[in-house]
């Protein structure tokens, strides 16, 4: 083998297959190859019609996130050359329904992120003549980690809670909360806190704790949605004890 | 949104895998969580076992004689060691993920993770200590 390696890439054509099916593609492999341009010069060179979604190749825009030897990685930022001298097995991400090939279908991901309102929620906008919104480098760090999320679906892949209940609401939304939640600017956080205490938001959370392992930008889901049920359980208390205030 | 899509030529039918009932089986991190998770009935046991215990003191010498006696079981005394395993991966895993659970600000810096759970080890330390100075002055 040596400066060679398989790729075993897991194929779905609805048109012609009801399952899917694995297919070996012997590539070269030098040092500086990534899993996905292996994949690139699989569709330029060998087979045009393998179907898989990248854009940027440097961990920003979260397209290419697949299951590489079962693993939730992002394919720009794996190496081949640390599989060797394999063979590599890719596959889509699990817990979401295949569309073809490698590429899976995020509608309901997508769903999910808006109904946590990721935007800076205010009672009033105040007047452009008072200027910006300002924060202090201290406030910037409080939610600066959840807001490096690239939603790349990694951490729903690694979610066994997600693929047993496809209608939790997933570690990438309600750490995207967080961000805004933690946001000095923000006034939002009551009503996200409506949609994520219900039953398929941060309760159905059992801290696996898989999605802060796979994520590739280190924001820590699993950390966000503890953080939020603390809060949640604390409010709950508050209003026990103190009904009126609560109010 | 994706649910009724029905397929055409043009408009695809998706693949859906079914997760297996033994998913974590497959990941020492998956059954390591479910290990944790079934260790919560090992708890529930020895909260049992405390309240046979207080309940046999509260009946009496012969009562408690008769607790001890059965505790002295092979098979509770078993079932017990197990239990200690487990309570303490409880323990153990709880505390070392407190500190993604809990930030701690002082003077409006973070205390850093490994103090957070080092507090709870800590505790239950001092907690340990003082159980095990209670039974060693009564005898």
């Amino acid at each position: 083998m040596g400066d060679h390696i398989t790729l075993q890439v897991a194929r779905y054509r609805p048109e012609k297959e009801s399952d899917i099916r694995f297919e070996d593609f012997e590539l070269p492999c030098p040092k500086e190859w990534v899993v996905l341009d292996g994949l690139n010069h699989i569709k330029d060179r060998m087979d045009g019609t393998l179907s898989f979604r990248w854009s940027c190749r440097m961990g920003i825009c979260g397209s290419c996130g697949m299951l590489v030897n079962g693993e939730p990685k992002l394919t720009c930022a794996t190496f081949l050359s640390d599989y060797a001298p394999g063979p590599v097995r890719v596959e889509p991400l699990r817990n979401f329904p295949v569309i073809r090939d490698l590429i899976v279908d995020i509608g309901d991901f997508m769903g999910k992120l808006t109904r946590i309102k990721p935007w800076i929620v205010r009672a009033s906008e105040k007047p452009l003549s008072e200027g910006e919104y300002r924060q202090t480098p201290e406030e910037l760090e409080d939610f600066k980690q959840f807001s490096m999320c690239i939603n790349c679906m990694l951490c729903y892949s690694a979610c066994p809670i997600y693929g047993l209940d496809p209608h939790f609401i997933g570690p990438a939304a309600i750490a995207v909360a967080q961000r805004y939640n933690l946001d000095s600017r923000d006034e939002g956080a009551a009503e996200r806190m409506q949609i994520l205490s219900q039953h398929d938001g941060i309760w159905g959370c059992t801290f696996v704790g898989e999605c802060t392992k796979v994520c590739p930008k280190h924001v820590d889901p699993a950390g966000a949605i503890q953080r939020y049920k603390l809060q949640s359980a604390l409010e709950w208390v508050k209003a026990f004890v103190l009904p009126r205030a609560a109010q | 949104m994706t649910e009724h899509s029905a397929y055409t030529p043009y408009h695809p039918r998706w693949h859906r895998t079914r997760v297996s009932t033994y998913w974590w089986l497959g990941r020492g991190s998956y059954f390591l969580f479910i290990l944790r998770e079934l260790s919560s009935l090992a708890v529930a046991w020895f909260v049992i076992d405390l309240l046979v215990l207080v309940s046999a003191i509260a009946k009496g010498d012969a009562a408690y004689q008769q607790f001890l006696d059965w505790s002295g079981h092979p098979f509770v005394l078993a079932l017990n060691i197990v239990s200690f395993a487990f309570v303490t991966l409880h323990a153990v895993t709880w505390f070392n993920l407190a500190p993604q659970a809990m930030v701690v600000k002082v003077a409006g810096k973070r205390v850093p993770g490994a103090l957070i759970a080092g507090s709870n080890y800590a505790a239950l330390a001092v907690v340990s200590l003082v159980i095990l100075a209670l039974l060693l002055t009564r005898w």
